[in-house]
């Protein structure tokens, strides 16, 4: 079998971490029950495998004994099978002569009775000892890392992380699916605690990334399809017509004042529908790349072809206006990706009783963003849809999240966000103010004081959900919050003559089609997962896509521009190694006893597989390691390296020696 | 007097605890118990997890195979459609599943003993709910027997076929 006289040699190794095992588990009955087991030479148990003594341990014994196989029983190999690979490397033998076994995870965590989670374990590790005996050397394939790198969604997010890949000098692809870059925080007017203007903010690290050399803006436009593995992606970009060459256009925006629309008249996305715009436009003023598009929808020269295109005249020898811009696609390849796709609020028609859409004295917190902001509809005047200016308002916390009917979790970042427009709203209009709020969440730098602060303004808080939104009776305008008091023990009926909902966050309307598309998986609420919540919180199980902002889960600017930094930090990590390992674990066809049935050929979806010479053949390459193929064999010559059929039927055999 | 039993009372062996082979793919549901394992969820000890890349790789002959040697039941653990790391990987297990399933159907074993699942990563509360429920199932049907004895036993002779006269073609 190896290099011991055809007898393996194997050291045993159950792990207490700490009490997270032993709790449930009978370390040392486990311990003694593997020394039975067929090639074990040692067998021990130890507090802390993975400490620095704990691998000594597996080191000594490999050199004073001479093992030659090695199997860990202790938690996840997520978490430390490269831990003792490396360990027993080190120690001298190959590193795949090594198997772990998951009794924490798997056994200690999610049982209760001992006896039945020991019975388990030493099962389990009964079949590791079985199958590692089979093991056979192996390397870790390399393959070298296209140093260029992606990033999917232009937010802060997406900038920060793109700004901070291309100062380390790395060639950024950035896509956007909007007309411009900014996201979400382009559309805030300031930001909590501190009040920093935001668009003061961001605006100069928009202008960074369009002047950036490495940075590559791709706007209006989406990735439809990723293919390959880490370090070598292959990523199609599909490029919407924006109507406008965008090299030419200077933005000057003459085409807009000349367009045949005296005014605008279709809904403004970025005040999303306060205000109306032209078919042709800019989508906001600090938009980067400062280019107009045209709306083919609202646009009279699509809609029915005899549009005088006073818009085209204006632009002159400019010539930046092209009708006939097509869709087109473009393939990239790239070593890694970020995804930061960002999230979408939540639609506060689905709370009929606020009745948001049916009473135009309520509105969303974004709406209010907008109406605050110098640059919004009304610049920055709190105007309200029928002309008043509001004498008091209600802020309603929690809507869309902390709900079983809607969103279970809490948004994070709407407690401080309400905080914020009470104080801007206050500042502008001296209105009365009322937060209904469940619980008043303000944990962070500076939160708790800002909150205070509010207070201290004169901003009235009561501690009760919104039951109903109501007219009051006798035609005054004003709107009625009837909530129950908690604190003081009674139910409130509240009118004002506005209302703020303080929506929550939530994964963007396609996030399932983004996350099929580059392979990765979503938690509960339908956020990206990451591949550990505390460990790899900005990974995800596919190597080289990596995860920053919102579309993780709902969080902050702070929190976003630090994940997308750590999220650019791994990418560097990654690509400047300059290759990546990959696990050996592709498949081979035994080629002698290959029969040339031809059955595996269609069944790789990388089609790795060719058939020559009567043949099969896998390209090494191309193999992601599987092992369907390997399953469908009729004469079962193909193999896979870490999975071989043998080793699975010893773990069989395993499990089940005392079944 | 007579004293009436009830038959089915008997059948449940209240001390019997199934052994259940499980194949988990080692994107989704080898990731969903680990996640029950985090959250601390508490479910039946009674499968035994191996780990495969995908559950295209779990061969027809791994499950005949765990029958054979006193397996109680099989869990095959993947992707939801749609979802596979491989793409489509998924799809063939689910081709080799309904196979497999027709098969042991016809050997005599019950469908409940014979588990396909899809269960992603983030879906631990599934991962339990599916591990408690088969294990109850199989608990209620009893100890399976399919184990291959120790002891040689005789294989009746299958009598020769009979010719067929080949048709005339007139």
């Amino acid at each position: 079998m190896s290099e011991s006289n055809g007898t393996p040699r194997i050291g045993v190794y159950v792990c207490h971490c700490g009490t997270n095992i032993a709790a449930t588990i009978d370390v040392f009955a486990a311990q003694v029950a593997a020394e039975s087991m067929p090639g074990v030479t040692i067998s021990r148990e130890y507090k802390y495998m993975c400490s620095d003594p704990g691998q000594e341990i597996i080191k000594e014994d490999i050199r004073e004994l001479g093992l030659d196989r090695v199997v860990v029983a202790s938690c996840s190999p997520c978490l430390h099978e490269e831990t003792f690979r490396n360990a027993i490397a080190d120690g001298g033998i190959n590193p795949y002569y090594f198997q772990m076994v998951n009794i924490r995870e798997h056994a200690s965590w999610v049982h209760k009775d001992k006896a039945a989670a020991t019975e388990k374990a030493v099962d389990l590790i009964r079949a590791a000892v079985r199958r590692v005996r089979l093991h056979e050397p192996l390397e870790a394939r390399r393959v070298p890392i296209e140093p260029k790198v992606m990033v999917v969604g232009a937010g802060i997010a997406g900038i920060h992380a793109a700004l901070t890949m291309a100062n380390a000098g790395k060639h950024v692809y950035l896509v956007e699916r909007e007309p411009s870059i900014g996201g979400h925080m382009a559309m805030f007017d300031k930001t909590f605690p501190t009040l920093d203007c935001a668009a003061c903010i961001l605006t100069p690290k928009m202008t960074q990334v369009r002047a950036h050399p490495n940075i590559e803006i791709m706007t209006m436009s989406e990735v439809t399809e990723v293919d390959g593995f880490v370090g070598n992606y292959t990523v199609t970009v599909k490029h919407n017509p924006r109507y406008i060459i965008e090299e030419a256009c200077v933005g000057c925006q003459e085409c807009i004042d000349a367009c045949v629309f005296r005014n605008g008249k279709t809904p403004d996305e970025f005040n999303l529908g306060l205000s109306k715009r032209k078919p042709i436009y800019m989508p906001f003023p600090q938009a980067v790349p400062q280019v107009v598009l045209i709306d083919p929808d609202g646009c009279i020269e699509f809609r029915t072809g005899k549009c005088k295109k006073t818009c085209v005249e204006v632009c002159a020898d400019r010539n930046a206006i092209d009708f006939q811009q097509e869709v087109t696609f473009e393939d990239l390849n790239v070593g890694a990706i970020i995804i930061a796709t960002g999230f979408k609020t939540f639609d506060a028609t689905r709370v009929p009783r606020y009745g948001y859409g049916k009473f135009d004295g309520v509105y969303t917190a974004l709406e209010i963003e907008r109406l605050v902001n110098a640059s919004g509809p009304t610049e920055g005047d709190i105007v309200m849809r029928d002309g008043r200016k509001p004498k008091s308002i209600g802020v309603i916390h929690c809507v869309g999240s902390r709900d079983k009917n809607t969103n279970e979790y809490c948004s994070r970042v709407c407690c401080m966000y309400s905080l914020k427009l009470s104080h801007l709203l206050r500042e502008k209009t001296d209105a009365e103010i009322y937060e209904f709020y469940i619980d008043m969440r303000t944990p962070g730098k500076g939160f708790e004081e800002f909150y205070n602060r509010v207070e201290k303004e004169g901003v009235h808080f009561i501690r009760g959900k919104v039951a109903d939104v109501y007219p009051e009776a006798g035609n005054t305008g004003k709107l009625v919050l009837q909530a129950e008091d908690t604190l003081a023990g009674m139910v409130r009926k509240i009118p004002v003559d506005m209302v703020v909902l303080a929506t929550g966050l939530e994964p963007k309307d396609d996030a399932e089609d983004v996350r099929r598309t580059f392979n990765i998986t979503c938690s509960g609420g339908g956020f990206f997962m990451e591949r550990h919540p505390k460990l790899a919180p900005v990974s995800t199980f596919t190597d080289g896509v990596f995860l920053a902002g919102a579309c993780q889960g709902p969080k902050d600017i702070p929190d976003t521009v630090a994940q997308a930094g750590a999220a650019a930090a791994e990418v560097l990590a990654l690509v400047d190694a300059g290759f990546i390992e990959l696990e050996p674990n592709t498949a081979f066809v035994v080629e002698e006893e290959c029969s040339g049935c031809k059955t595996c050929v269609g069944l790789c979806p990388f089609h790795a597989i060719a058939y020559d010479n009567g043949k099969a053949h896998i390209n090494e390459v191309l193999c992601k390691g599987c092992g369907t193929c390997v399953a469908a064999c009729p004469s079962g010559v193909i193999r896979q390296n870490l999975f071989e059929d043998g080793e699975i039927f010893e773990e069989i055999v395993g499990v089940l020696t005392n079944a | 007097m007579l004293e009436v039993t009830d038959a089915r009372e008997v059948a449940v062996d209240q001390a019997f605890e199934p052994t259940i082979v499980a194949f988990f793919c080692n994107w989704c549901t080898y990731l969903a118990a680990d996640l029950a394992g985090t959250s601390r969820m508490k479910y039946a000890p009674n499968a035994r997890v191996i780990r495969v890349m995908c559950s295209g790789r779990v061969d027809p002959q791994f499950v005949f195979d765990a029958f054979a040697r006193g397996a109680d039941g099989v869990l095959i653990g993947g992707c939801h459609p749609g979802d596979c790391h491989y793409q489509e990987g998924n799809y063939k297990a689910l081709r080799r599943y309904q196979l497999t399933k027709r098969l042991l159907t016809d050997l005599g074993v019950e469908p409940e003993r014979f588990r396909l699942e899809w269960i992603s990563a983030a879906e631990a509360d599934r991962l339990r709910d599916v591990m408690n429920e088969m294990t109850a199932q199989i608990k209620a049907l009893g100890r399976a027997d399919f184990s291959v004895p120790d002891e040689p036993f005789d294989i009746p002779e299958l009598e020769p076929e009979p010719e067929i006269e080949e048709a005339v073609v007139s």
